[in-house]
């Protein structure tokens, strides 16, 4: 599938949903992309019930309801979306438009591309095992995206978060055999889960091991057993099909470290007269982009997005001239 | 002055050294001092990349609080003696304090 649009924006965090507003007042139609399945970036997976006290006319929001509301403000510009997809490639096509490609190899053409990453994408957290990248998609899984694919298994889940539970409860009436491995004596997380978890262990139902931890793995070409390690460092060898490391996510600036854009200290350097980097047509607004006095604010990427706009309305409608409008006077036209 | 040992991934060890009285954490002095701390989450015990291992100092440190724990839980390599540097706050107790850094 290959998406037309005007401008794609990378990144569906508050200032990557904000920049569509400022967009579609230039009326330029936006596409966004982001390795999270949600909208709303770190406010939605980090910190979705923290109150944020500097947003401008808001004394106190919490950032769910933020994410809410750029969400409706961008509704009158029907954005498109492609979410749990990381855009890996970056290539320009002959008159001057891009092409981007992301994992899951969906295709969007674009004129201006506008990167609005924050601190790039989330990715799961690896525990430090031995060969753990040569079973990865051979045995080893870091998300769930379809149960289905656990069906009859046999299945390690490891990790104590609430994640790690849910999913175990979940998999519980799927997999064949699921065993659950926690570094702590107790669980921290949903205190329902936890006992539900405890419940199904000792109806047998799955198998629980507490504070005990990951070892080596084992498999030719494909995973065939985990060793664990209990209390008592007495190595255990645990036969299973898949594994499943639940410990989190973790910022990582990913693929477009490598698009050839000056990066300095994981952020992309800018020109603050319009947010535009090194590449004519590609800018860099919001947490990922670096200047002098850069200050990592969701209102500050929110200004930097208004003045971007108007900087790439001459890449998307070259022959037109671009008068400046207040909303005030001539409102919110939709598309 | 407060006087701390840092041990950075090279395994060298570096004194930092903070007037008393200021009001910041422990997070926000390794990255003022340059050590690459993302601190994604800005301080709130959310994102972990702040976490420190201690070395010795940590009978003078005050015990972690729930929201610390909680992260500390999910961590795949965390032990007894990791800790979130972004809910430690700076005070005379930190004197003398040893410990690792560990970069993300």
């Amino acid at each position: 599938m290959i998406i037309q649009t005007d401008i794609c924006i990378i990144g569906a965090g508050p200032v990557g949903l904000f920049a569509v507003f400022e967009a579609g007042l230039l009326k330029m139609r936006c596409h966004l992309v982001d390795a999270l399945p949600q909208i709303g970036g770190q406010l939605s997976e980090i910190y979705p019930k923290k109150p944020i006290y500097d947003i401008p006319g808001f004394p106190e929001i919490l950032a769910h309801e933020l994410v809410e509301n750029l969400r409706k403000q961008i509704e009158p510009f029907t954005p498109s979306f492609t979410l749990g997809e990381r855009v890996e490639t970056l290539e320009r096509l002959e008159g001057n438009s891009f092409r981007l490609t992301t994992s899951d190899k969906t295709e969007i053409n674009a004129k201006v591309v506008v990167i609005a990453g924050g601190l790039g994408c989330f990715e799961p957290r690896k525990p430090e095992i031995q060969n753990l990248e040569m079973f990865e998609g051979k045995g080893v899984n870091y998300i769930v995206k379809d149960p289905e694919l656990f069906r009859d298994k046999r299945i390690m889940i490891a990790g104590g978060g609430d994640s790690a539970l849910d999913w175990t409860i979940y998999l519980s009436n799927i997999a064949k055999e699921i065993t659950l491995v926690h570094r702590n004596e107790s669980f921290r997380g949903a205190p329902d889960s936890a006992e539900k978890v405890v419940e199904l262990a000792k109806e047998g139902r799955i198998n629980l091991l507490l504070s005990t931890n990951l070892d080596s793995l084992k498999g030719n070409g494909v995973l065939a057993s985990v060793s664990v390690t209990d209390k008592n460092k007495t190595v255990h060898e645990i036969e299973v099909d898949n594994l499943i490391p639940l410990f989190g996510l973790s910022p990582k600036l990913g693929p477009l470290a490598d698009w050839g854009l000056n990066i300095d200290k994981s952020a992309i350097e800018v020109n603050t007269k319009d947010y535009s980097t090194n590449i004519p047509g590609v800018y860099a607004i919001g947490d990922i982009n670096t200047y002098e006095g850069k200050l990592k604010l969701i209102l500050c990427g929110f200004h930097e997005g208004a003045i971007m706009m108007q900087s790439a309305f001459r890449h998307v409608y070259p022959e037109q001239k671009l008068s400046f409008k207040y909303t005030t006077v001539n409102g919110v036209n939709a598309f | 002055m407060i006087n701390f040992e840092v041990e950075n991934s090279a395994g060298n060890q570096e004194l930092i050294e903070v007037p008393e009285g200021i009001d910041l954490s422990l997070m926000e002095v390794l990255k003022g001092s340059g050590y690459p701390i993302l601190a994604t989450c800005g301080g709130m015990a959310l994102c972990a990349t702040c976490r420190i291992e201690v070395i010795s100092g940590e009978e003078n440190l005050p015990e972690p609080q729930d929201n610390e724990l909680d992260m500390l839980d999910t961590l795949p390599d965390a032990g007894p003696q990791t800790r979130l540097s972004c809910q430690i706050k700076i005070g005379e107790n930190l004197n003398g304090l040893r410990f690792k850094f560990l970069a993300e």
